[in-house]
This record gives structure tokens, sequence and C-alpha cells, in this order.
């Protein structure tokens, strides 16, 4: 697809070593204080990490307390807490940066043809300012605690939660500057830094989909930050914005909060639907099938998904007049995704399909993707959502979406790039072992959860009615294997850092521009700047 | 699926089976179809190189975004068809008030009766519950009814059932509302109507709701104003329920409960034509299930008799909760 011509000004490579960004300078200092986007997107993927763990051992006990009916394992308050630990760093320090902020910030400036993203020292502000903020969050909700879930209801947060309320809301408050100044940057650099030829319908899909999310970004979370902000002004000056004794309204906060919640539920999936447009192309030697509707597709859903807020909130006392606007515009979300699914189910006719771990990864995306989605047409059927809501059954059907669709893509966007990032392949055979492993273990441990919510046990207790008992135990069962999933990548991944074999530039035999670069790529992505004549992963 | 026992127990269900049945049939259609193209175009040399694609195709595309677009109007409307009689009790449904506080729930009987974390109703008689929480948010939810309806501080929600089935159900709170969220549970007990009044004759309060109200309407001094024979400073609340009523501002609003309760707590917010508002607000001096009393005196008193309710007033109920 592009043909490399016009040698810019590069630095100078000594002769007969392989120069790349990893070893162009060495220290910590040379972590800590670089402006390279590709190193960047490491110091990222290491916090992340940090926080995935935390999260999932938060997630951990919850599923060991569920073991059993009656409240053990941990006390009431005990439980409370960690469910809004796990809630509250799963999305905002794991989740909505996950692709965006490592893959993102890697591949994106590759895949445009550029240099660097546009602002390279604002980028790496944004991640300090990550680590900031989400030091301050994690401190917070580990010296004290937090009960009101990551939902942060009003008037519970505000005049009954005797816990660290305010200093989780700031933390929150200053990741959201991070989240705002990488979109920024990714919105500015797919503008000005396309390499010659490189026009808009030329785009790869993945650069669609991250533009797409950063836009949302830009828009929905300074509507967070305001909600945080008057929330944090209603308990700490007791003024009553949502309190009805003083004559506020508590579902005020639930507008503005969904406002922003449900849009960052696109944040977090249309980066990994952007990674399943890479992976399915280069595995199946096929363009993806209706690239158009596929990248359009994704600004529907970016659009769609500010208009569906209400849609949490069938059962909170909103006019049903406003409820059954909010139903049919859910209706149109599915519709969009639908598109995708069906693009993307027949790019696989007549290719040349190689099912190595990437691809098995996107496969069990749209395995889970699509049963997740069609859930969430059940929950936007309104008298369906009025039994449904607020019990496992949405618990079940937005861990689908979020576990199952960004988590899984996370993981295979880390096995599809392993190799240009690092130079390094990764050990198939166990590779394709976790693969299986996350899937059967996700399907073990969130099933069951369908069932419990339709039987009708309710999120976010502590202690439930013993007819559930049976579906609990084989949750948390399932959660075994699951982490198994997840903890064999870690480790071999680790592996193959050192042992793993030599990558060269191709591996996968993609068209993909990113891939015609050498594994790991020079500091500056290209040793001269590539021109583009064709869509993307034509053959 | 849970069991059902409620009149829109058989139409939730047709449509949650409509759902998974078109649910299934797409999820298997995709996998199948992703399955069987893996295994027939897999790669079988390292250079292989893939056959011609498939042409673009209007009608393809075109069919693929209209008939989920037909498919998913037609299951809206289903929806939004059932919703709107779930939410729109029917005329001749007996009113139960609920309050929820953390942690548990109080409903009262037309009677007057109070019962805690149960609820007694009779089968096959519409239910309408009247629900208001004293602190934050909870969720009044009945499964096996296919309920749900949250329960908001300062304002009244409400929502309906026939059940169909005597048994006992659970009712659970669903909406996070502090520690002991999941202990806010209960039971609502469905009984033939012979039980249930022989129930209500035992558990049955001295007075009923109304003559509860009848005494706080006089031991708060709102009979001073509100005198029933209409002389006076304020208007009178004889027949007041269900009408409309023009405020100083030119709007006009239904007296239905959630009007009277905010007349009583925020009697300057919708001053009746032609009156001063020199009410005094009662929030904080009064507690919510007072209030639902009040409402209950107010209710009983209809056009163009004499209130029915003629005890002499008394003292303050005693309310084993000890509110004032
Ligand atoms: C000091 C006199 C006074 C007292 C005491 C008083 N009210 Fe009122 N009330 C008024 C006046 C005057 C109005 C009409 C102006 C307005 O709407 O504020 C009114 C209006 C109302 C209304 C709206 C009536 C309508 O026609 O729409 C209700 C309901 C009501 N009061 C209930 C009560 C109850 C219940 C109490 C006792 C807890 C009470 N009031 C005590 C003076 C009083
Ligand atoms: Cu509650
Ligand atoms: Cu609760």
């Amino acid at each position: 697809m592009a043909t490399i011509a016009q040698p810019v000004g590069q630095p100078i490579e000594q002769p007969g070593r392989f120069t790349h960004y990893l070893n162009s300078e060495y220290g910590i200092r040379s972590w800590l204080f670089t402006t390279d986007h590709k190193r960047i997107a490491w110091l990222y993927v290491i916090t992340l990490t940090l926080a995935f763990g935390l999260g999932a051992i938060a997630a951990g006990l919850i599923r060991l307390a569920l073991f059993t009916p009656q409240g053990d394992v941990v006390t009431a308050q005990g439980y409370d807490e960690l469910f809004t630990m796990h809630g509250v760093i799963m999305v905002w320090l794991f989740l909505i940066p996950s692709i965006p902020a490592t893959f993102g910030n890697f591949f994106l400036p590759i895949m445009l043809g550029a240099r660097d993203l546009a602002f390279p020292r604002l980028n790496l502000l944004s991640w300090y300012i990550y680590v900031f903020g989400g030091a301050w969050v994690v401190a917070a909700l580990v010296y004290g605690g937090v009960d009101t879930g990551w939902t942060f209801y009003t008037p519970y947060s505000t005049e009954y939660s005797h816990t660290n309320v305010v200093p989780t809301e700031m933390g929150i408050f200053i990741v959201g500057f991070s989240t705002i100044l990488t979109a920024l940057n990714f919105i500015v650099t797919t503008h000005r830094m396309r390499a010659p030829g490189l026009t808009w319908f030329r785009l790869p899909l993945f650069v669609w989909t991250i533009y797409a999310t950063s836009l949302i970004m830009l828009l929905a979370t300074p509507v967070l930050a305001i909600a945080l902000l008057l929330l944090v002004i209603q308990r700490v000056w007791t003024v009553g914005i949502f309190d009805p004794s003083l004559g506020g309204d508590p579902l005020l906060f639930q507008h503005l909060f969904w406002f922003y919640s449900h849009p960052a539920v696109y944040i977090m999936i249309l980066p990994a639907m952007g990674v399943v447009s890479e992976i399915i192309p280069s595995f199946t030697r096929r363009p993806v099938f209706g690239y158009k509707a596929v990248a359009i597709s994704s600004f529907g859903l970016a659009i769609v998904g500010f208009l569906v807020w209400g849609h949490h909130m069938f059962t909170s006392g909103q006019s049903i007049y406003a409820s059954m606007i909010f139903s049919v515009m859910s209706f149109l979300v599915a519709i969009f995704s639908a598109i995708k699914v069906f693009n993307w189910t027949f790019t696989f006719f007549r290719g040349s399909v190689w099912l190595q771990t990437p691809l098995l990864y996107a496969l069990s995306f749209i395995g889970l993707f699509v049963m997740g989605g069609l859930t969430g047409l059940y929950l936007a059927t309104l008298p369906l959502d009025v039994h449904l809501t607020d019990t496992y059954f949405v618990i079940a059907h937005f861990h689908y979406i979020m576990v199952g669709g960004t988590l899984s893509m996370y993981l295979g966007a880390m096995h599809y790039w392993w190799p240009k990032m690092t130079g390094r392949m990764y050990p198939e055979l166990p590779a394709k072992l976790a693969a299986l492993l996350l899937f059967a273990g996700f399907n073990l441990t969130f099933f069951p959860q369908y069932v419990l919510g339709a039987l009708g046990m309710p999120r976010r207790y502590w202690s439930y009615d013993p007819v559930y008992q049976v579906w609990n135990v084989l949750s948390s069962a399932g959660a075994t294997v699951l982490a198994l999933g997840y903890i064999l990548p870690f480790v071999y991944l680790l592996w193959s850092l050192k042992y793993g074999e030599k990558a060269g530039p191709n591996p996968w035999g993609s068209k993909g521009l990113e891939w015609q670069t050498s594994s790991p790529p020079p500091r500056f992505n290209f040793r001269a700047t590539p021109v583009i004549t064709q869509r993307p992963h034509t053959q | 699926m849970q069991q059902t026992a409620s009149s829109f127990g058989g139409q939730w269900n047709l449509l949650f089976a409509s759902e998974f049945a078109l649910s299934a049939a797409i999820a298997l259609g995709v996998f199948g179809l992703i399955g069987f193209f893996c295994y027939r175009y897999r790669r079988r040399s390292p250079f292989e190189v893939p056959t011609r694609p498939l042409r673009r195709n209007v009608f393809m595309e075109g069919g693929w975004i209209v008939i989920p677009t037909i498919l998913a109007l037609a299951f809206f409307v289903w929806g939004a068809i059932l919703y709107f009689r779930m939410s729109t009790p029917p005329r001749d449904a007996e009113t139960i008030y609920i309050v929820g506080r953390q942690w548990m729930w109080k409903a009262q009987q037309p009677n007057g009766a109070w019962e805690n974390d149960e609820l007694h109703v009779p089968v096959g008689q519409p239910v309408r519950l009247l629900m208001t929480s004293e602190d934050v948010i909870h969720s009044f939810y009945v499964p096996a009814f296919r309920v749900k309806e949250d329960v908001l501080p300062g304002r009244y929600t409400q929502t309906w059932f026939n059940a169909t089935t005597p048994g006992r159900y659970i009712l659970e709170c669903s909406e996070y509302c502090g520690v002991y969220h999941s202990q806010m549970r209960g039971r609502v007990i469905v009984m033939e109507p012979k039980a249930y009044a022989a129930w209500l004759g035992t558990a049955g309060s001295e007075s009923s709701a109304a003559a509860i109200g009848q005494r706080l309407f006089h031991d708060y001094g709102c009979i001073n104003c509100h005198n029933p024979d209409g002389h006076g400073p304020a208007p009178s609340l004889v027949g007041l329920y269900g009408t409309e009523v023009r405020l100083e501002n030119g709007q006009t609003v239904t007296a239905d409960e959630s009007y009277i309760r905010q007349s009583i707590l925020d009697p300057a917010s919708q001053v009746v034509y032609g009156f001063r508002p020199i009410m005094p607000s009662f929030n904080g001096k009064i507690s919510e299930e007072q209030i639902l009393d009040l409402i209950a005196y107010i209710k009983s008193q209809k056009n163009p008799e004499q209130p029915p309710i003629s005890k002499t007033p008394g003292t303050l109920p005693n309310r084993s909760d000890g509110s004032p």
C-alpha cells in the first residue's frame, strides 16, 4: 500500500548497527523524560498493568465473598469498598485509557506515517497527570476507602456516605485532564500529520476509531468533570444541588453522570473495534469488507452514544415518554454495531485465513461482543429493562462488552503488535492456550450472571437469597479459569522479551503501514517518509 | 427464568422469549458463518493469494441495515406498548403507600396499618404503590411480578401490579443505598381476598390512614386555616384531590399526591390563585409517613358532604418507630 520514498531529515545512522527506539538511548531518565510516543506507550502499559492488577484483586475478593449467600469473607462495609474500588479503578484507570493510551499512542503516528504525535511533550505530560491522578485515586480508595460505587449516586454520596468521596472524585477529576489532553493530541495529529497521499478514506480503520474515540473524550469528559465538581461543592459546602432536602434534584446527578458514562462505553469499545479491523485483514489477506460503512459506523456510534444516556434511568422515575425516546435511540446503537459485525464476517469470505493467536483474540472479541451487544437489546426494550436493570443481568451485559470486548482486544492488540513493539515473537502455543482459557473462563464467569439477573438478583449485594447460590458458585469457579487466562500471557510475554524469536519487520505478512518499517521501529518511525497510494490492506 | 405471579408476567415472558429466539438466531448465524469461513478458507500455503473477493453489493449492505432496523423498531414498539401498560395503574387500583429508608421497607395498608419488610396484598386486585424515601434512593423490586421502580427522597414515584397467584415472593431493594443495601429485603405475601380481609382485621391499626390523617390535621393546626366550610384565610381542602388548581403564577396543576405533598413541604412554590402565601412550611417537622396519612385524609374528603370520618380529634398516634 505504501511506497517509501522521499528521504527526509532523519538522524544519521551509525553504519553496521541496527538502531531503533529501544536502543537509541538507555537509562531510567531516557524513559521518564522521553517524548517518544512509543516509549510513552510503554510507560502506559506498565502503569495500566499495575492498575489492572489492583482492580482484578478487588474483583477476585468480590467473587470469593459471593461464594456463599450469607455475608462473609469481608464485612458489608468492606464489600462496598471493594466493588467501588473495582469499578473506579477498572473504568477510569484501566479501560478508558487502555487501548488509546498504549496502542493508540504507539501506532497512531506510525499508521499516519508521522514521526511522532503533534505535541510530544504534552503527550508525556498526559502520562504524568495520569500517574499523579491515578495514585491519588488509589490512595483514597486504599487508605479509608469509598463505598458509593463507581456511580456516586446522590444523595447517598453527598449526605450519607462517610467515606473518602471527595478525595476520590478529585483524583478522577485530575485523571480526566490526562484523557482530554491525549484526545486533543490525537485529533490534531490525525488532522495535521498524515503522510503524503493519506486521504481520510485511506486511513486505517484503527485510526478512524481512535479519532472518533478522541472526539468523545473531548466532548464528554468535561461533563463528568462538572458533575464531580458540583458533587464536591454540594458535599463540602452543603449547597443544595442534588439533595432534595435542600431543594436539589438527585436525578440531575444521574443525568449528568450518564451523559458522560454512556459515551464512555464507546470510548472503551471503539478502539477495540479498531484493533479487530486491523487484525482481520492481516490474517485473511483481505481488506475489511465495506470499509466505508465500517469507518462511518464508528462515527454513528460516537454520535448516537451521546443521545441514549437516559436508558440507564428507565426505572428512576423519569417521564415514561422520555424513556421511550431513549429506548428507540438505544436500538439504533444495535444497528451500527450490526453493520460492523456483518462486515467483519464477510471479510473472511474467500480470504486466506491464518489462525494465529491475534486472530483467535479477534474471533473471541466478535463472539463476546455479539453476546454482549444482543443482550443490550433486552435492556433497551423498556419492559424487559424494568426487570433486568440493576441486577446481575446488567453486570453480565457490560462485562461482556468491557471485559469480553475491550480487555480481550487489549490482549489481542498486545499479541498482534508485540513483534513490532519489542522485535520479538511471543511463543505461539502457550499464547493460543491463553486465548482459549480467556474465552472459556470469561463465559464461565459471566454467563451465569445473566441467569442470576434474569432470576432477579440485584447488583451490589453483599449477602443474597439462597435461591441464587448455585449460579454464584459457578461464576466464582469460572473466575479462577479466567484468572489463569490473564496470568499466563503476563508470564510468557515477559519471557519472550529475552528469549523470544526475532520477529523481523513483518512476521504476519501484513500490508499495514506499521509493518513496513523495521521491528522495533526506528526512533522516528520510518527511515523515509512513506507515500500512500491505496486503501489500507489492499492486497 | 424466574416464576411469574402478576398479570403482565405472561406478556413479559413472551417478549423476553421472542428476543431470546431472535438473538440466539443472530448469534448462531454469525458464529456459524465465521466458523465455516475460517475452516473453508483456511490458509494452506504461506504464499497463498486469496481469490476474487466478494463483490460489493448494494442489496447485501442495504439488507443488513434495513432488516435489523425493522426488527429493532418492531421490538421497540412492542416493548413501548407493554411498558405503557406497566406504568399506568388502572382506575380501580387500591393504593398502598411505601416508604423506604435505610434499610427497611414500610408499607401502609388502606386501613392505616403499617407493616415492616412485608407487604400483604389480595390476589386479583390491582394494587398501586405510591412510594417515597426518607433518606437515599432505594428501588422497590419484586422479581416475580416484573415490577421495579426507584424510590426517591423528596418526591413520589408509583408503580402497580395485579398479583395472580397466592404465595410469598421476594422483595428486594435494587438501588444501592448504603452498607446494608443487601439486607433491605422482604416478602410480598399474596393472599386470597378472604384471607387478606381477615389478616387486615387482625393487623389493622386502631384507625385508618385517613383517620390518623384527620387527627394530624388538627394537631398540626391545619384546621385553623383550612376550614372545611371554606371560610378563613385558606382554601377548603374538601374535594381537592384530583381537581385542577389554578395558581398565582397562572399555571394550572392537577391536585395529585405529589402536589399535596409539595403544598405541605414547600407551600410558597405553588400558591393558590387568590390566596396570600401565609402557609408555613412543614419541611422537617413532619415525617413522610405522616404526610401520607394527611394525603389519605384529604383524599377521603369528597364533595359536597362533610368529612366521612368524624372521630374526635385525639393526640398524635403512637408510632413504634418514634417519629414525631
Ligand atoms: C397559617 C395558615 C395555614 C396553615 C396552618 C396551613 N395552611 Fe395550607 N394553605 C394556607 C394558605 C393561605 C393556602 C393557599 C395559598 C398557598 O397555596 O400557599 C394553603 C394551601 C394549602 C394546600 C393547597 C390547597 C389548594 O387548594 O390547592 C394544601 C394541600 C394545604 N395548604 C395543606 C395544608 C396542611 C396539610 C396543613 C397542616 C399540616 C396546612 N395546610 C396548614 C394556609 C395554611
Ligand atoms: Cu434501599
Ligand atoms: Cu438498597
